[in-house]
């Protein structure tokens, strides 16, 4: 059975299945997101505008029984905030359920006729448009809720909340998890924007009756998920109560912020004095306390990692899931905030507005370093999500992100590439990162080329963070690992246990070219990598994009970054060796 | 000579009367390692496997020098 191309068009309220046309039948999440995009989407067009289209599309592996930690989903357009190519990869239900229906890819395009909103009811039986009326307005816990109770089947909720529907730069999709809480997001590049730009509020996905994902080799497969499973329960980083499962991610707070990395008061510092009271051990130490919430939380069925959490209130109430760590830094050190059920309650207002947690903090931040308020005022940083659900003009600049807010303060350190704003490595004292935020197709983005594991992990090996000497390999070996990844289905997270496991590295390819038929091994990986990294790069320069776009913000190259006192000191020549492999 | 040591994640449960991110202040012999040091706090070279002091990664057969503020880490990764 092939897989099915799934096209809504907006205009005409119709839905369309094809058999996935050759020259994609390849590819699975990010490799399909980008090529339709490629394909199918003028460079040059405006995001919101009528030519841009939203593409999702379940990874390879995803849906098939038992492929360890590989719900994983790729939203793919061009992005409002970057005006780059753009694919935001996120976990939750969505991904095995689409996946499930016999779905490659969904393709949504088009500007509804009547200037309404829909809500999109993908079943086994098809496609139904209804009127959102009802749901405008509304955050996305009342909305998944609600989905919940009208819907049967516990299905999987793809939505925006009140800043995707005004269409601003920062608004993210929301997945709800297995509670049905809407923590799972495709947060970064505005994507959120694009779904409201056509016309949908709300996409309900039941996988009840749906034919399943067809494995082409069930015993290469199944080698293949032999190996990859050992591998994952075997490493320190991600068995059963380590570090990843016992604190999430945001148990890199108090490293990142020892190594002397953790971006502080709008990027001005690498350390926090109150890094302890945000980190991944306090979030244990508080659902130990108030007996409630979890660690240990599973974001989608059948992850094995489990590196989620949900996190509690005084009163023992659940609060928000989750905090991660990009989260924490983002709201917290970065504000100069380091009260966690403060971070804690903006996470929940970011997951219910829809915004992006990193753009949100950092957003808050450069208001700060603008004046509007001081530094660790939490109270009033929290008070400014207000702003952005009563739509008020400031609160209409905030949604739109750092580089917006920062013309309106007059700020000029502005910790940004390609108009995203940096996540939660300083690229000035951890030197591969800043290498991956100037070049990657995204916009600064940590995940697509995670250069932090050999850096401070000593995790692939182990290289200097300090000096920039054979990083831009380093940056593109990361980038195209991870663009194959991401194409998967599979977490990211597991390339921890495969980058020190060779058989974990072998079975992960195995189980790809299982399900697809594919004859590839994992000598092919970072090859099929390149190739979805070129389409990426060559939309990007369609689009207007050049080298001198890869860099890093003028700031980093004068001011000294404390403990270490040092800044980007790495030439652009270097900085362009990443991608001379393109031309 | 004296030094302050701090663990991080699941290594605090080799020094449990410490708060998250408190250092422990120590008097040590000059001339200590780091593995020697490693080995005096009970700690697990498999588990404490990365070390960093004053900020930046050392080796575990380094010489620790007066007033060094060291931290043990398990491997993390993340984000």
């Amino acid at each position: 059975m092939t897989r099915k191309l799934l096209r809504i068009n907006m205009t005409e309220l119709k839905a369309t299945y094809q058999d996935l046309p050759e020259k994609w039948a390849k590819w699975g999440g990010r490799g399909l997101t980008s090529s339709i995009v490629y394909d199918e989407v003028d460079p040059t067009c405006h995001p919101l505008g009528p030519n841009n289209k939203l593409v999702i599309a379940p990874g390879w592996v995803s849906g098939t029984p038992a492929a360890p930690s590989s719900g994983r989903v790729s939203f793919g357009g061009k992005s409002p905030l970057t005006g780059t190519i753009k694919e935001s990869n996120a976990g939750g239900l969505s991904s095995q359920k689409i996946a499930k229906l016999g779905i490659g890819a969904i393709v949504i395009e088009g500007t509804p006729k009547d200037g309404g909103w829909y809500k999109i009811i993908i079943n086994k039986d098809g496609v139904k448009f209804e009127d959102a009326s009802d749901l405008l307005g509304k955050g996305m816990v009342e909305v998944d809720k609600i989905c919940w109770e009208k819907y049967p089947n516990k299905p999987a909720v793809i939505g925006i909340g009140p800043v995707g529907e005004m269409k601003l730069s920062n608004a993210g999709i929301s997945n709800n998890d297995p509670e049905n809480n809407p923590g799972r997001y495709a947060g970064r590049g505005g994507l959120g924007a694009v779904m409201g730009a056509r016309g949908v509020k709300v996409i309900v996905v039941d996988d009840k009756g749906g034919p399943g994902v067809e494995i082409a080799d069930m015993e290469t497969f199944k080698k293949g998920r032999k190996k990859l499973t050992a591998a994952i329960m075997e490493h320190d980083l991600t068995k059963k109560n380590g570090g990843l499962n016992a604190y999430g991610t945001d148990v890199l707070m108090n490293i990142i912020n020892e190594a002397g990395g953790l971006p502080t008061r709008n990027f001005s510092a690498g350390q926090f004095e109150g890094a302890a009271n945000i980190s991944g051990e306090m979030i244990a130490e508080r659902v130990e306390e108030r007996h409630a919430g979890k660690t240990g939380h599973a974001c989608h069925p059948g992850c094995i990692i489990q590196c989620s959490n949900i996190y509690p209130d005084a009163n023992g109430k659940v609060m928000v899931s989750p905090i991660e760590y990009e989260t924490a830094f983002a709201l917290g050190s970065n504000c100069g905030i380091d009260d966690l059920d403060f971070v804690g309650l903006m996470t929940q207002e970011c997951n219910d507005l829809g915004l992006d947690t990193i753009e949100a903090g950092n957003t808050i931040a450069i208001a700060m370093d603008g004046g509007l308020l001081e530094f660790g005022d939490k109270e009033g940083a929290l008070a400014l999500f207000g702003e952005i659900r009563n739509a008020t003009p400031l609160g209409r600049i905030l949604g739109q992100g750092v580089e917006a807010t920062a013309k309106a303060f007059g700020v000029y350190r502005v910790p940004t590439v390609k108009g995203q704003s940096m996540p939660a490595y300083e690229p000035r004292a951890i030197k591969g990162i800043g290498f991956t935020y100037a070049t990657s197709t995204m916009g600064a983005d940590h995940t697509s080329g995670y250069t932090i594991a050999p850096e401070i992990a000593g995790v692939g090996g182990k290289v200097d963070p300090l000096s920039d000497k054979g990083k831009a390999d380093l940056s593109l070996t990361f980038q195209a690992a991870t663009a194959f990844i991401d194409s998967s289905g599979y977490c990211l997270f597991i390339a921890f246990p495969i980058l020190d496991i060779a058989e974990g590295w072998a079975g992960m390819a195995e189980t790809v070219a299982g399900v697809m038929g594919m004859e590839i091994t994992g000598d092919d990986v970072l090859e099929i990598g390149k190739e979805i990294l070129k389409k990426e790069r060559l939309f990007n320069e369609a689009a207007g994009f050049t080298n001198l776009d890869d860099r890093l913000p003028e700031f980093m190259r004068y001011e000294e970054l404390p403990p270490h006192n040092v800044v980007w000191d790495t030439s652009d020549e270097e900085l362009d060796k990443v991608y001379a492999w393109v031309h | 000579m004296n030094i302050e040591v701090r663990v991080f994640a699941t290594l605090r449960r080799y020094l449990p009367e410490l708060g998250i991110g408190e250092a422990k202040v120590m008097h040590i012999d000059p001339g200590t390692t780091f593995d020697e040091l490693r080995n005096r706090l009970g700690l697990p070279p498999q588990e404490a496997k990365i070390i960093m002091c004053n900020n930046v990664h050392v080796e575990p057969d380094e010489a620790i020098h007066e007033g060094d503020r060291i931290a043990f880490i398990p491997p993390i990764a993340g984000g």
